[in-house]
C-alpha cells in the first residue's frame, strides 16, 4: 500500500535558503500551515514574495493558520504528466482557499475523496504528508464536511 | 495622418510564410530548418529579397536566434532584434506589435515576426519537462509535487471548473469551440487535422486529460514554423500583396497574474486587461469585427477570451459559441478559420496570425466574405499576453 497520495518519484518541493519560500516550507516541515503576511500593513499573500504587493514593505512574517479551507476549484487528472504517475491515474487536484488568511489559495490533493465527491465550497482541512529522506513535507487536504 | 503616439495605420503586414505542418516528431527537418523555410516563404510572398529583412521579433524564448537567422540569410545589416517576455503563446500578437513599433521608430525597414516550434525535436509540452526535476523550487514547488504540472492543469482545467460553477457553462459549449476548429480545418490542406472531422459525439467520447478537459479541448503537439513581415504602410501600398494594415496591438497583463498557485482570477483569460487599450487604439468595437482568431491552448480559455474582449457579456460565452455561431460559413463571428492550434498546427499560435492576414487579403480556405476587420487574441491565461487587429 502506498503511504503517500502520489507515488515516490514525483518532484518534491525545495526552497532557496533565505528566500521568502523558506518560511512556508519550514512551517510545513513542522506540520504547521503558515501564510506570509506583511508585518506592516497585514496583507496576506501567497505564494511568498520578497515585498508586500500592497505597501511594498520588505518586512514580512509567517502567520499560523488553523489549516481550515474551502475548495475553490478542482480537477481530475487522468493523463500521467510524469512517469511516476503511470499507474496512478486518475488523481484529484484541488485549489483550496483560506478564508482566515486573506482568501489566498493553495494547490494540493484531497486525500480522502474521489473526483465525483468533490464540490466547490467543500470544507477541507490540511493534512501533512512526510516523505522519507526529503527535506520538506507536503501540505495536502482531507474533507471536513462530515 | 494618424496620431503620432500610436502604430495605428502606420504599419502593414506585407508577407506571410509557413513551413509545412507535421504531427510532432514527423517533420523530416529540424526546427531551425523549418523556421528558415517559413521566413524565406514570407519574403517571397512579400516580393522582397530575404536579405532586406533587417529586424527580428519573437516570443516565448524562441530558440531560433535572430543573429543565426541573419547570418544564414547573409543579411548585410540588422537594425532590431527583440524577444517578448514570457513562456506560453501569450506573445504571438506581441511580437507582431513589437515589430510594428520598431517600424514606426525607424529601427528597421522590414521586420520579421516569427515562431518556430518542433516538439518532436525538443520535447512535448504535454509532458511538462520543466516541472520534472526531482526537487522543484519557486513557483513550481507549489504545484508540481501535487501532480499539477502541464499547462492543461496549471492554466485551464480548474478555470474551466470554476467558470462552469459560476456561470453554468456546459461541457458541450467547450466542445462547440473544438468542433468549429476541426470543421474549418477540413477546408485547409495545410492543417494537420485535414481529412479528420470531429463530431460532438467524438468530443464527448474522447478521453479526459484533466477533467473537465477532454482530449479535444487541448491544442495539438506539432512541428512547424510561421512568419510575417511588416513594413511601413506607405511602402506597403506599392508591394506585391494587398497590405494587411495594423489597426491596433496590445500586450501586457492584469492584476497579479504572475502569482503562484492560481492566486488570480480563475474565470478570466487575462485578456480583460488588454480589452480597453486594444479597442481604444483601433477605434472599432467588437461588433465591427468580421472574423476572429482566438488562440486555443484550451477551449475554456477561448470562451473566456471572447467574454473578456466584450464580444458578449461576462458569463455568456457558453451560449455565444453554441449553435454554429462561431463557425464558417454563416456564423455571426467565425473563429479560428484555418483550424487554429487545435486542428491546423500548434506553432504556439503564430498560424492564427498568418490566417488573420489571409482573411483581410481574401485568401483563406474558409474566407469570410468581404472581411475587413480581422482580430487575433494570443495565449489566454498566461502572462504577459497580447492581441491585435488588422484591417483591409
Amino acid at each position: 500500500m502506498a503511504d503517500t497520495y502520489l507515488p515516490e518519484g514525483m518532484p518534491l518541493p525545495g526552497y532557496d535558503p533565505g528566500s521568502p519560500d523558506e518560511g512556508f516550507w519550514e512551517a510545513c516541515r513542522r506540520h504547521e500551515l503558515m501564510v506570509q503576511r506583511c508585518a506592516d500593513c497585514k496583507t496576506f499573500q501567497h505564494t511568498p514574495e520578497i515585498i508586500c504587493h500592497k505597501c511594498h514593505s520588505f518586512n514580512y512574517e509567517f502567520v499560523k493558520t488553523s489549516g481550515k479551507g474551502v475548495v475553490y476549484s478542482y480537477m481530475n487528472s487522468e493523463y500521467p504528466v510524469h512517469p511516476a504517475l503511470k499507474d496512478r491515474v486518475p488523481y484529484n487536484v484541488v485549489l483550496v482557499e483560506l478564508p482566515e488568511a486573506g482568501n489566498v489559495r493553495m494547490v494540493g490533493n484531497l486525500v480522502d475523496a474521489v473526483y465525483d465527491e468533490i464540490y466547490i465550497g467543500m470544507p477541507v482541512e490540511v493534512v501533512f504528508e512526510d516523505h522519507p529522506g526529503a527535506e520538506v513535507t507536503l501540505p495536502l487536504w482531507k474533507r471536513a464536511d462530515k | 495622418m494618424a496620431d503620432a503616439n500610436t502604430i495605428k495605420d502606420k504599419v502593414a503586414i506585407v508577407g506571410i510564410g509557413e513551413s509545412a505542418y507535421y504531427k510532432r516528431g514527423q517533420s523530416p527537418y529540424g526546427e531551425f530548418h523549418l523556421m528558415l523555410q517559413a521566413i524565406l516563404a514570407a519574403a517571397e510572398d512579400a516580393g522582397i529579397d530575404p536579405r532586406e529583412i533587417d529586424g527580428f521579433a519573437s516570443y516565448a524564448g524562441d530558440r531560433n536566434e535572430p543573429m543565426r537567422i541573419a547570418t544564414a540569410l547573409g543579411s548585410p545589416k540588422v537594425g532590431f532584434s527583440n524577444m517578448h517576455w514570457g513562456g506560453g503563446g501569450g506573445g504571438g500578437s506581441g511580437a507582431v506589435g513589437n515589430a510594428a513599433a520598431a517600424i514606426v521608430a525607424g529601427y528597421a525597414k522590414y521586420v520579421v515576426a516569427y515562431r518556430g516550434l518542433a516538439q518532436g525535436q525538443f520535447g512535448r509540452f504535454g509532458q511538462a519537462l520543466a516541472a520534472r526535476a526531482a526537487k522543484v523550487t519557486g513557483g513550481n514547488a507549489y504545484q508540481a509535487p501535487f501532480g499539477c504540472m502541464s499547462a492543461g492543469q496549471t492554466l485551464a482545467a480548474m478555470q474551466a471548473q470554476r467558470h462552469m460553477h459560476e456561470f453554468g457553462t456546459k461541457q458541450e459549449q467547450f466542445g462547440a469551440i473544438a468542433i468549429a476548429s476541426y470543421k474549418h480545418a477540413q477546408t485547409n490542406p495545410r492543417a494537420v487535422m485535414y481529412g479528420r472531422p470531429l463530431t460532438m459525439e467524438d468530443y464527448h467520447a474522447s478521453r479526459w486529460v484533466a477533467q473537465p478537459l477532454h482530449l479535444f479541448d487541448c491544442c495539438q503537439e506539432t512541428d512547424g514554423a510561421a512568419a510575417v513581415i511588416l513594413t511601413t504602410a506607405e511602402r506597403a501600398r506599392d508591394m506585391k500583396q494587398a497590405p494587411a494594415y495594423m489597426l491596433a496591438a496590445a500586450q501586457g497583463s492584469g492584476f497579479r497574474y504572475g502569482a503562484g498557485a492560481m492566486n488570480r482570477s480563475m474565470v478570466h483569460s487575462n485578456h480583460e486587461a488588454l480589452s480597453e487599450p486594444l479597442w481604444g487604439m483601433a477605434g472599432v468595437e467588437p461588433k465591427d469585427v468580421d472574423v476572429a482568431q482566438f488562440y486555443e491552448n484550451f477551449t475554456p480559455l477561448v470562451l473566456m477570451s471572447i467574454e473578456d474582449y466584450g464580444f458578449c457579456e461576462k458569463g455568456e460565452g457558453g451560449s455565444f459559441v453554441e449553435g454554429g455561431r462561431v463557425e464558417w460559413p454563416g456564423g455571426d463571428l467565425p473563429i479560428n478559420t484555418s483550424g487554429g492550434n487545435l486542428a491546423e498546427a500548434y506553432t504556439h499560435g503564430f498560424e492564427i496570425i498568418t490566417e488573420a492576414v489571409r482573411q483581410v487579403r481574401g485568401t483563406s480556405t474558409a474566407q469570410v466574405e468581404g472581411a475587413e476587420i480581422s482580430f487575433v487574441a494570443s495565449g489566454p491565461g498566461v502572462s504577459p499576453l497580447s492581441s491585435l487587429i488588422l484591417r483591409r
